[in-house]
């Protein structure tokens, strides 16, 4: 047979294309294809979708959609009840939860008491390794030491049960909306009364959304919500479901948005901060987030290994040199030029979105841009004691922070006398983070400031300043300590009127403002834009779009 | 021949074990601590870390690890990511993407390529030939990724001829355009080499005899030239396939493409060791199979080749 060989060659190829191509004959439809489907972008979920289990974006915007809890927040953070009928308590510390009546998860069962108290006890134990555990730190049994059942939670009847707290806490009801705290339905326990991984690959929840299929999550690409029709709290959705598609290149998305074939977008890359406003006209979304930046200077360095490196930012020296760093740094100008206005300056150490906040707190002006004052304050600390050495801002390279770094630091060497500022960049984030993290030894390794920040859990004053700066804190890297900062907190803590509470804490940010324990920079805008095919889309205050309102033209 | 293949495949055993283990030790070299990266700016309770360390045997020597490692690998299990998903099943949802998109942008690279060059060598010094050098040499001096946004910007957004990503439907319509993103990144190496491949063989005797014989030109270029020159192209489109089969991460990002490198990429950025050292195992893997196959090719297109042991 002559021409046997390059047929040969010529089949194989043919037969092995074919066999290729085949296999992927089974595809779904296109992204938004179904008509009243919004899509819109996400990530792969770090983790199954448990709630108490689930620190993340990805899986957040997931869980939102598909749970509802006692509460849920309007756009600007108000607490609105979801499936709560009340939450009352009369000392501030133990409370009682009345539950709708009806009330159902998508398959059918009804929510009751055991729902919600399940779903909380397993997330606290900690031999389950819940990444939100410390969410159920403050009710009565809660141990990080060894498992301990809450018992602080007890069920009066289907309805209603009782919350004990280990102490007053009057925004605990302001809490109930993050996600940790929905609950779960029977079929979410195995024998022992723990949450399986199963039912995170395929979870039945009762909120506005409910997964499409059992195929719905398809990992690494998308996940397929459509609406629950036995929702029928606030969040009832003005669409048909919602089309959550993984991207791991934001400018994929924007590509994606500018041609229509994605209808919300939620994040930008960064190179399309430049021109997203052009782009989009008034489809381009930018507000403030409730992401607050900083730096942080230590403030104790007790827990450093390296205790002379933060010797001049103690005492009164410290107090000045903090301030003269404040006033040196021109928020406005790097907010324009460096981020192209996608971040807003900081005048206080919470978010704009969050309610209680307020812009003219006394002692916010050492954020003002003043070289004259930051000169003055700077030669007033080299009185007490010269300055000596160098100054870094710890950063890591993976998140686009050079630019701001650079930019901040420049403003410090041109305005403060001797002061040799400089970024030191760590490849990722999880080099950084290790080092500012207590070590095994209980010792932090980092030996210069870090760059520092904070996405609320939940719409309180208190989020922003109780875990970062109360003493001994979970997120208190700067190991700040001041007994003023934590009896205001406290009080504002156990005050039942939540104006009264905010003014609390307002006070409580006024000694942060003398003390610095961490340099506020500027508020992270949340940023993207939305598709000629959508309209009604607005952000809440946790950055993410309220999907529930949208709705197709 | 069988003993060749079998000697070839033993070999590949110890290529692949080192391998493992030269990738597992970069990934545990990698700085940085993941299970705390996990909780981003938040600082996480000691106890939990410590739980979560053992459940991933992150508190473990170095050496302890990769055992743990090699035992889930023999018996067949790669792991688990830190979503749950077992990377098995990361594997065969990522493969199929990737290959199709592979074979896709090789097949449009072999038409064009051993088309462009087959010409070109024929007419060699002609306009065409000039030509095709200039275009080829314009295509192997641009990065894919300019490549990739041009073809994204101009033919998809602009003139909306192809859809601007690919996403979750990777079906062969959607995966046109990277695939063809791709070949055009490779093309020219394979125009070049086609066309001097078709001029050297166009010198040799048995051409010339061909011709006097009284033959046609058509068949002396179909059967005498033409499969004598394919000898070093197709090498070249093993080879290529090869490295696209293991990911062409740059494109399947700007792409949204859910193969390989994307999600080996992710990996990465995550620090999740089983499901980097599983990928790059079976990548590793792959390309040992593509290169026995390309040798074994060989002797079907020269007869003169004869692998005895």
């Amino acid at each position: 047979m002559r021409i046997s060989r390059m047929g040969a060659i010529v089949g194989g190829i043919a037969l092995a294309t074919t066999v290729a191509l085949a296999g992927c004959a089974t595809g779904g439809g296109s992204n938004g294809a179904d008509s009243g489907v919004i899509s819109t972008n996400g990530s792969e979920p770090q983790n199954p979708l448990i709630p108490t289990n689930t620190n993340e974006v990805g899986g957040g915007k997931i869980l939102d959609a598909i749970f509802a809890g006692l509460v849920y927040y309007e756009a600007d953070g108000t607490p609105v009840n979801d499936l709560a009928e009340s939450i009352t308590s009369t000392d501030q510390q133990n409370y009682t939860v009345k539950i709708k009546s009806g009330e159902k998860f998508s398959n059918g069962e009804a929510v009751t008491s055991d729902s919600f108290i399940n779903a909380w006890k397993d997330g606290a134990l900690l031999s389950n390794k819940r990444l939100n555990s410390y969410f159920f730190e403050d009710i009565q049994g809660f141990s990080y030491d060894a498992d301990s059942d809450l018992t602080g939670l007890k069920k009066v009847d289907d309805q209603t049960f009782t919350i004990a707290l280990n102490s007053k806490l009057a925004d605990f009801p302001l809490r109930l909306g993050y996600s940790a705290f929905y609950p779960l339905p029977k079929e979410a326990f195995d024998s022992n009364g723990q949450v399986t991984k199963a039912f995170g690959e395929n979870p039945v929840g009762n909120g506005p959304y409910k997964l499409a299929s059992k195929t719905a999550w398809q990992h690494n690409k998308k996940i397929d919500l459509t609406t629950n029709s036995s929702y029928t709290g606030g969040r009832k959705a003005d669409n048909k479901g919602l089309s959550i598609v993984f991207y791991s290149d934001l400018g994929a998305a924007y590509q994606d948005l500018l041609s229509d074939n994605l209808d919300v977008l939620d994040a930008l890359p960064d190179s399309a901060f430049a021109n997203f406003k052009s782009d989009l006209g008034d489809r381009a979304i930018n507000t403030p987030g409730a992401v607050f930046q900083s730096f942080t200077i230590p403030s104790n360095t007790a827990n450093y290994t390296d205790q002379t490196a933060f010797a001049h930012f103690q005492g009164d020296e410290g107090k000045l040199r903090r301030a003269a760093i404040s006033h040196a740094i021109d928020r406005d100008t790097i907010t324009e030029k460096i981020f192209d206005g996608t971040r807003t300056p900081a005048v206080d150490f919470t978010s704009p979105t969050i309610s209680g906040f307020n812009k003219d707190i006394p002692g916010s002006d050492v954020l003002k841009y003043d070289p004259d004052e930051a000169k003055k304050l700077w030669a007033e600390a080299d009185a007490i004691s010269p300055w000596s050495g160098s100054f870094s801002i710890a950063y890591n390279t993976d998140g686009g922070h050079k630019g701001w770094v650079d930019a901040v630091c420049n403003g410090l060497n041109n305005n403060l006398k001797g002061m040799d500022c400089s970024g030191k960049a760590y490849p990722t984030f999880q080099q950084a983070r290790q080092l500012i993290s207590k070590n095994d030894a209980g010792k932090r390794d980092i030996t210069t400031a870090f760059r520092s920040g904070w996405q609320a859990d939940y719409p309180g004053l208190f989020n922003f300043l109780g875990p970062l700066y109360a003493t001994n804190a979970s997120s208190n890297d700067g190991d700040y300590s001041n007994a003023d900062f934590d009896n205001l907190l406290k009080e504002g803590s156990s005050e039942p009127d939540i104006d009264k509470a905010n003014a609390k804490f307002t006070q409580a940010e006024e000694v942060l403002f003398k003390d610095l324990p961490a340099i506020p920079l500027w508020y992270q805008n949340t940023v993207g834009g939305f598709s000629t095919k959508v309209e009604n889309v607005k952000v809440g205050w946790n950055s993410v779009p309220i999907y529930y309102q949208i709705t197709k033209k | 021949m069988v003993f060749y293949v079998i000697r070839r495949i033993l070999q590949a055993i110890p290529v692949l074990i080192g391998t493992t283990f030269l990738i597992y030790f970069l990934v545990f070299a990698m700085p940085g601590d993941p299970v705390a990266a996990l909780f981003g700016d938040k600082q996480p309770n000691a106890e939990l870390l410590k739980a979560l360390r053992e459940q991933y045997h992150l508190n473990e020597p170095f050496i302890v690890q990769y055992l743990y490692y090699l035992r889930d690998v023999v018996t067949g299990n790669f792991g688990t990511s830190f979503s749950g998903q077992s990377v098995n099943a990361v594997l065969a949802d990522t493969i199929p993407v990737t290959a199709r998109l592979a074979l896709m942008a090789v097949i449009i690279e072999m038409i064009v390529g051993v088309a462009i060059g087959l010409v070109a060598g024929l007419r060699k010094g002609k306009l065409f030939d000039l030509s095709s050098l200039v275009v080829s040499l314009l295509f192997l001096s641009v990065p894919i990724f300019v490549i990739a946004f041009i073809g994204q910007f101009g033919l998809g957004f602009k003139l909306g001829l192809f859809p601007t990503t690919v996403g979750a439907d990777a079906s062969i319509p959607r995966l046109l355009l990277p695939a063809i993103v791709l070949a055009a990144s490779l093309v020219a190496v394979n125009i070049r080499l086609t066309r001097g491949s078709v001029i050297e063989t166009l010198g040799n005797d048995f051409v010339r005899t061909a011709f006097s014989k009284g033959l046609s030109r058509g068949r002396v270029i179909r059967v005498h030239v033409l499969r004598n020159s394919l000898i070093p192209v197709t090498t070249q489109l093993g080879a290529d396939f090869g490295i696209l089969l293991v990911g062409a991460t740059v494109t399947e990002g700007i792409f949204n493409v859910p193969g390989v490198g994307q999600t080996l990429y992710q990996a990465i950025i995550r620090g999740e060791r089983p499901t980097v050292v599983s990928f790059v195992t079976v990548m590793v893997l792959f390309y040992l199979v593509v290169n026995i196959v390309i040798d074994l090719v060989y002797a079907v297109l020269d007869p003169r080749i004869r692998y005895v042991k």
